[in-house]
């Protein structure tokens, strides 16, 4: 699985198997403003978040507004 | 309520009062930044997409921005359509905005942009109900091209991004000015207030700004003088200047010359 950019192949911590799973693992807290997520270049809306079931292949973005020009 | 701005810019059927459009990036602190940004009198700033840093995340820009700020999210930092396309579909779902600075960089050290790629996102994203701001090299080509994609307005670069050279080659930007059928906002390389009004003297419906006012010595006095600058270029545009010429033309009476 890649998350955020990072290649995770189970171990030392397990996969999560949803995207519920892996913001409560990094402790992103999935009401917090400015946030959007992307598996496999596909915009998940908010609501999905808890629930989405994620496979070992996923490629998953997680992003936020950054200072910018 | 406020009266609807004199010479507004419209883009995309919004007005703005303001023409100088700022960036957030490269203050030397948050306060100076939010300080200056009041002082420039901008009603846009623009903002990156970065991948959430997964240890937590701290107090950031957009906390201080997402209220009292329009904001133009950028795809700064993508190589590819299908880079930036994702990018501005997680921008828009962040921050609720259809509107985006598209920026597809075709060489990491001019920065410079990758039109073939520019085209083909900016069709992808309008087709998908984004308002493009592509931010574009100065061919005016590539601008007209960009224009019949379907951007919302056009935004050559004066010279490359931080550089602070100016206007490499203003007979191209006001040549853009001419043919373009959508605002042109000059975006990257303004270095001072001078090189902001000659883009507005040139024709430029807005300037697009940020290591000039950033990493100025004193950014809040320089954020006072690019607003002023944008103002008296857009006036001196309007007002029509006297053409160049190549001999002098005296402009006191030539009657009654004393000892003449």
């Amino acid at each position: 699985m890649r998350i955020n950019g990072q290649i995770e192949d189970g171990a030392p911590r397990p996969l999560p198997r949803t995207l519920g799973e892996l913001l409560a693992a990094r402790g992103i807290d999935p009401a917090a403003r400015y946030l959007a997520v992307a598996v496999n270049g596909a915009i998940v809306p908010r609501g999905e978040w808890p629930s989405l079931a994620l496979a070992d292949a996923d490629d998953v973005e997680i992003v936020r507004p950054r200072e910018g020009g | 309520m406020a009266a609807a701005p004199a010479d507004p810019l419209v883009i995309a059927g919004h007005s703005f009062a303001s023409r100088l459009f700022m960036g957030s990036a490269g203050y030397p602190n948050q306060q100076i930044m939010l300080e200056a940004l009041a002082a420039s009198g901008t009603g846009l700033v623009t903002m990156s997409i970065r991948r959430v840093s997964l240890d937590g995340y701290g107090e950031s820009t957009i906390d201080l921005l997402g209220g009292r700020y329009r904001l133009l999210p950028n795809t700064a930092g993508c190589a590819t359509a299908r880079d930036a396309v994702l990018t501005a579909r997680l921008a828009r779902e962040a921050l609720g905005t259809d509107w985006v600075k598209l920026e597809i960089i075709g060489d990491r050290e001019t920065l410079h942009p990758d039109v073939g790629q520019l085209l083909a996102a900016t069709e992808t994203l309008a087709a998908d109900g984004f308002v493009v701001l592509p931010y574009c090299n100065d061919d005016p080509v590539a601008c007209r091209k960009l224009a019949m994609s379907g951007a919302a307005a056009i935004m050559p670069l004066g010279s490359p991004i931080g550089s602070g050279m100016g206007l490499c080659n203003p007979y191209n930007i006001a040549l853009i000015c001419r043919q373009s059928p959508v605002p042109v906002i000059l975006d990257a390389g303004i270095g001072t207030a001078s090189d902001a009004a000659l883009a507005m003297e040139l024709g430029c419906a807005g300037v697009l700004l940020n290591s000039a006012v950033a990493k100025a010595e004193d950014p809040l006095r320089m954020a006072r003088a690019m607003r002023a600058a944008v103002a008296a270029g857009r006036d001196a545009f309007l007002a029509g200047r006297i053409p160049r010429r190549g001999y002098a033309q005296p402009s006191s009476p030539q009657l009654g010359i004393v000892g003449a």
